[in-house]
């Protein structure tokens, strides 16, 4: 820009915003520092690092709906998906590292919900990164507290023959929701099926989407 | 239901690095499945030798973690606590 006046509008009719420019903080300083010290003196490589943020970045909610959307129609998978989540998501081809994975069914009579009320634990070697609003201290501190009225807010509402379960995920094991197979999907195929399972909807803050609006 | 293993969290409020929910501490709720065992995080955050302890997956009502505040009194909070913040208990009112 030639010049930066704050009040001028952008050629989109917008505001400008101002650039985020910010000094690195105490931690960003000692993760550089650490990181550079451990390539310095061979324990790891520039290039191995940067292999584990691509793996991180290519986990995505879709493996999770191949997941979701098996254990629909596949009922010896869904067994085993929910007797151990880690096995049976490996065996499909997964690779989640150490990860110690619970499915939670929901089903006509419980909806399952799921929330870290100590930090952000979430299930990011099968979902990849969580959204920003589950690590907001607005959503952790009320899941725990009133799900429905959060519930309502996302979008949700459930009758009162419904029982809410909420998840705190407060040490070793991450969870993963399987939403209620919704209605008029009979005889879909997995993949089809996959296309409706959402994000939210395998943290339980969604159903999965009905075909109508898929 | 009437073979329900019913546990109390300790209410202590110790210092450090603890994965025992404040909210619950006090609390009085049942085992869904125990898991582990697991090295204690209270340990094992400061680099030092830590136990493997059972984990148990705890299921608590909203009446007896917000009482008259609760939502729906019938909903549950699952938690994972490590075993040496449980003792038995009795149950807190009729299931």
């Amino acid at each position: 820009m030639p010049h930066d006046h704050h009040d001028h509008l952008s050629p989109s009719g917008h505001p400008y915003r101002p650039d985020d420019d910010h000094p690195l903080t105490y931690w960003q300083q000692m993760e550089i520092a650490v990181r550079e010290l451990l390539i310095e003196k061979g324990v790891t490589t520039a290039a191995a690092i940067n292999a584990q943020i691509e793996a991180m970045d290519a986990r995505s909610p879709a493996h999770g709906a191949a997941v979701v959307a098996r254990a629909w129609t596949d009922p010896d998978f869904r067994a085993a998906l929910l007797e151990d989540a880690s096995a049976a998501t490996r065996a499909m081809g997964f690779d989640i590292g150490p990860m110690r994975l619970i499915a939670l069914e929901n089903t006509d009579t419980v909806h399952n919900i799921v929330v870290c009320t100590l930090c952000s634990c979430y299930p990011r070697n099968l979902l990849g990164l969580p959204p920003d609003w589950y690590k907001s201290r607005a959503y952790r501190s009320r899941t725990v507290k009133e799900p429905r009225k959060v519930l309502a807010e996302f979008g949700v509402s459930l009758p009162d023959t419904t029982t809410v379960r909420v998840h705190d995920s407060t040490a070793d094991m991450r969870y993963v929701v399987i939403p209620h197979r919704p209605a008029g999907t009979d005889g879909w195929n997995a993949d089809d099926l996959a296309a409706l399972v959402t994000r939210d909807s395998m943290i339980g803050t969604g159903l999965a989407k009905s075909p109508d609006a898929a | 239901m009437t073979d329900r293993q019913y546990m109390r969290v300790r209410a202590d409020m110790p210092p450090g690095h603890v994965r025992t929910p404040g909210y619950l501490r006090g609390k009085i709720g049942w085992v869904e499945r125990t898991l582990g065992p697991f090295p204690n995080p209270e340990q094992l955050a400061y680099g030092l030798n830590a136990q493997a302890l059972p984990l148990m997956r705890v299921r608590f009502s909203m009446a007896e973690v917000w009482g008259d505040a609760s939502e729906t009194p019938t909903d549950t909070i699952d938690a994972e606590i490590y075993s040496h913040w449980l003792e038995p208990a009795e149950a807190p009112h009729a299931p």
